[in-house]
């Protein structure tokens, strides 16, 4: 697979099921991809995370009157980056005021997006005119 | 979920029989650290040989069955992990709170 020019537009039902059939396709990319230097195992697990943890913030917050059936996600790489959009439709949350994880207060919940922004260069969550993206770009080298 | 629990000696080991740990069952292995600790078992002993994938729910099921050891006055420990799923320990730095073993059989040597 060359590093340019290569898009995926996915749309799966908007249940938890479906997580391990968008984190493999996220594995897969990473495996397929020319000319990265990196360790591409430690690649396919990061982007099967950042998927599975996107994906699962649009099902659990993204959906609030069930009025879509499915989730929206978009993977493009080029120019040796990895872009990948995921879109959803709820009241959305400014992604600069999540704190990170107290490491020791021992919380059930709260390390998804702390995992997100750690393991991609740049992750941003902005509204559009009806509901709300994620975008999150990885350096590939 | 797909797991199979057994006891060896004062130990309830979980064999967590799935490739993947995460918001589609984590919940289900919460439920069955719940059970296990209501119905008197003590120390939980998880075994993650199959796992291969955690994300953030699976941790948090993992850090949800170690208090409930604690106010059990029990213990929940982990055996087995393959080296990207420990990363993710080491990541949240959840490695410094639960007792990680080799294999199985090292944690019950202990």
């Amino acid at each position: 697979m060359e590093n340019c020019g290569i898009e995926l537009d996915i749309k799966v039902p908007n249940q938890t099921r479906y997580l391990s059939l968008i984190g493999r396709i996220g594995e897969d990319i990473a495996k397929e991809i020319d000319r990265y230097s990196g360790d591409r195992e430690t690649l396919a697990y990061q982007i099967n995370l950042v998927l599975t943890e996107a994906m699962t913030n649009a099902i659990k917050y993204g959906n609030p009157d069930n009025r879509e059936e499915t989730v929206h996600i978009l993977i493009n790489i080029s120019d040796n980056k990895l872009f990948i959009r995921i879109y959803d439709y709820g009241q959305g949350f400014d992604i600069n005021e999540i704190p990170l994880p107290d490491f020791d207060a021992l919380e059930d919940r709260g390390r998804g997006i702390f995992l997100i922004k750690t393991l991609m260069d740049s992750v941003e969550y902005r509204k559009q005119s009806d509901g709300n993206i994620l975008e999150m770009i990885k350096q590939l080298h | 979920m797909n797991l199979m629990t057994e006891i060896i000696g004062e130990n309830v080991v979980i064999h967590i029989n799935e490739e993947r740990l995460d918001a589609h069952n984590s919940g289900d292995l919460k439920l069955e650290f719940q059970k296990l600790f209501e119905s008197g078992s003590q120390n939980l002993l998880v075994d993650l040989k199959d796992v291969r994938f955690i994300d953030s729910s699976g941790l948090g099921a993992l850090v949800s069955g170690f208090k409930n050891a604690t106010s059990s006055h029990g213990t929940l420990r982990l055996a087995s992990l393959q080296p990207q799923v420990k990363s993710m320990f080491e990541l949240t730095r959840l490695h410094r709170v639960f007792e990680i073993f080799q294999t199985v059989t090292d944690a019950l040597g202990k």
